[in-house]
């Protein structure tokens, strides 16, 4: 689903790599923790991803497409199957959770019949039953990120990318967040979810990419957050 | 293409910088305006120059029995005008002549003037000189062999270029068409880069709606089109202001003008129409190239 062949990063005006010849790929339908201290290379290894960057050396091939090859044109349909959520949600203040969830459809052009058919079964999904009409600031944060993941994955991506999602959220709230993200990994969908929450990734016991200075230093199929390599 | 959603963004954006919108508007009302004023005057100056060139070019003031010219020696006798008439009518350059009588002369001047009856009060029929009009066939290059032909001759009173006289006219409209041109092309410069930046800070208010919709893979027709239509609109709406002045300039100013100058040369409502229309077409593609331009900057993959 996600091949990363030999993928070096160096900003412009910036002598150290952001990545380093990595050389990984994920499967679909795979779960995988990226780990690693800020600055080790995990945004921009999403950034590569959704084509927001391009690499300085190596090849990417996301969902069958090199990355290389794809004209400006066809990004827009690239991100159409990729999800993401952020540790900020993103979400637009002066819309309603519903409104907030159909934008992301109502920019692609999908018809309304569609939009009004698929946003409660997905807000069902993230278990925000009943909140159709909330805005955003009347919601707690784990709520608001429920809505963002609704709003990332209204559209069935093939990969869910998610950066630190339960990075400005507490402990026990951040337990139901990763509930809803199995949830949708169970449906199909590769998620590939950046944090330094390593009680989370000890608890799910998946797949765990550590990076340091753009290097992957480890990669283990059941791994925990601090195991020594 | 939800152009519902579309329009609700136009709409949206066009509120959240009313200060920068109404501004915008003004600047390119007033300087499609100008502009269109500018090619008003052209069309005025056009006219009038043809309708002119197919009169009279030059006048031959003949004595009366008053005359200040001491060149004069009492009014012109039957045998000098017959002597000039037939000096003018031979000349190849000559394309007709026509005599004016005193009477004839003094009916035109009562119309000219219809307008100044205290005016025309003043003046007798003996004070109007009567005149050979001549119409030459190239009135540029045989002026003055015509003028110098018969200028000192006996009976002559004074001959008179029209062209001379109109020139000065047309020097004074030529000069209006450019004052307003330049200004006009100032108020342009002003007006591309109010609609850049208008559409800058647009592009700014929204950016968190902008980055979401590129996220989740709105096409980049689709995230820019809102404020490629919201400058295209605001265009529309300067020109619809513009064409009110405009209609105001043609009805107030340039039909006042040519009272003043008591000739009967109007531009006609599809003159009018022209230039809005020209004008419209400046408006919508200034706004909406520099909006388009703008965006390329602002709004990246």
């Amino acid at each position: 689903m996600i091949n990363f062949d030999n993928v070096t990063k160096i900003y412009p005006n910036q002598n150290r790599a952001a990545l380093e010849n990595v050389d990984l790929a994920v499967n679909k339908g795979e779960f995988v923790f990226l780990v690693g201290p800020s600055g080790s290379g995990k945004s921009t290894f999403l950034r590569l991803i959704l084509k927001e960057e391009r690499p300085s050396e190596g090849r990417i091939h996301v969902a069958g497409k090199d990355l290389a090859r794809l004209t400006n044109w066809n990004v827009p349909k690239l991100r159409r199957r990729i999800g993401c959520v952020f540790q900020d949600f993103r979400l637009l203040p002066n819309k309603n959770v519903y409104q907030n969830v159909a934008f992301a459809l109502e920019v692609i052009g999908k018809p309304r019949r569609f939009i009004r058919r698929v946003v409660p079964e997905v807000i069902d999904l993230v278990g925000l039953e009943g909140k159709h009409e909330r805005m955003p600031d009347e919601l707690s944060g784990g709520e608001q990120q429920r809505v963002a993941m609704a709003r990332a994955f209204v559209n069935r991506p093939m990969i869910l990318l998610a950066d630190e999602p339960t990075g400005n959220i507490d402990p026990a709230t951040s337990i139901g967040i990763m509930k809803v993200l199995d949830r949708i990994n169970r449906t199909g969908t590769t998620v590939v979810m950046a944090t330094h929450d390593a009680a989370i990734v000890d608890s799910m016991r998946k797949r765990v990419i550590e990076l340091e200075y753009g290097k992957v230093v480890r990669d283990q199929v059941r791994g925990v957050y601090g195991q020594a390599y | 293409m939800r152009s519902n959603f579309v329009f609700q963004e136009i709409w949206v954006g066009l509120r959240r910088n009313l200060t920068m919108t109404v501004a915008l508007v003004v600047v390119v009302a007033i300087s499609l305006s100008l502009l269109g004023t500018g090619l008003l005057f052209v069309k005025q100056v056009d006219s009038t120059r043809t309708y002119w060139q197919s009169k009279v070019q030059i006048s031959v003031y003949l004595c009366t029995a008053d005359s200040a010219n001491s060149a004069c020696k009492g009014a012109v006798t039957p045998a000098q005008q017959a002597q000039l008439q037939q000096t003018l009518t031979s000349m190849p350059q000559v394309e007709n002549v026509a005599y004016v009588s005193q009477a004839q002369a003094y009916a035109l001047f009562k119309q000219d003037f219809s307008n100044d009856q205290s005016y025309v009060s003043t003046v007798k029929e003996s004070d109007m000189p009567p005149s050979f009009e001549v119409k030459l066939r190239n009135p540029e290059a045989d002026y003055q062999i015509v003028s110098s032909a018969v200028s000192g001759a006996p009976g002559v009173d004074s001959v008179i270029d029209e062209e001379t006289i109109l020139t000065k006219f047309y020097r004074l409209l030529d000069g209006a068409r450019n004052a307003v041109v330049v200004v006009a092309l100032i108020l342009i410069v002003a007006a591309i880069l109010l609609v850049a930046n208008t559409i800058r800070l647009s592009a700014f208010n929204r950016r968190r709606e902008t980055g979401i919709m590129r996220l989740v893979g709105a096409s980049n027709f689709y995230i820019q089109l809102p404020f490629l239509l919201e400058g295209v609109l605001a265009g529309l709406l300067g020109w619809v202001l513009s064409a009110a002045l405009l209609i105001g300039v043609k009805s107030l100013l340039l039909n006042n003008l040519q009272q003043y100058f008591s000739y009967n040369v109007g531009l006609s409502a599809s003159d009018l129409v022209e230039v809005i229309v020209l004008a419209m077409c400046v408006g919508v593609l200034l706004c909406g190239v520099t909006s388009f331009l703008t965006l390329r900057r602002y709004l990246r993959v």
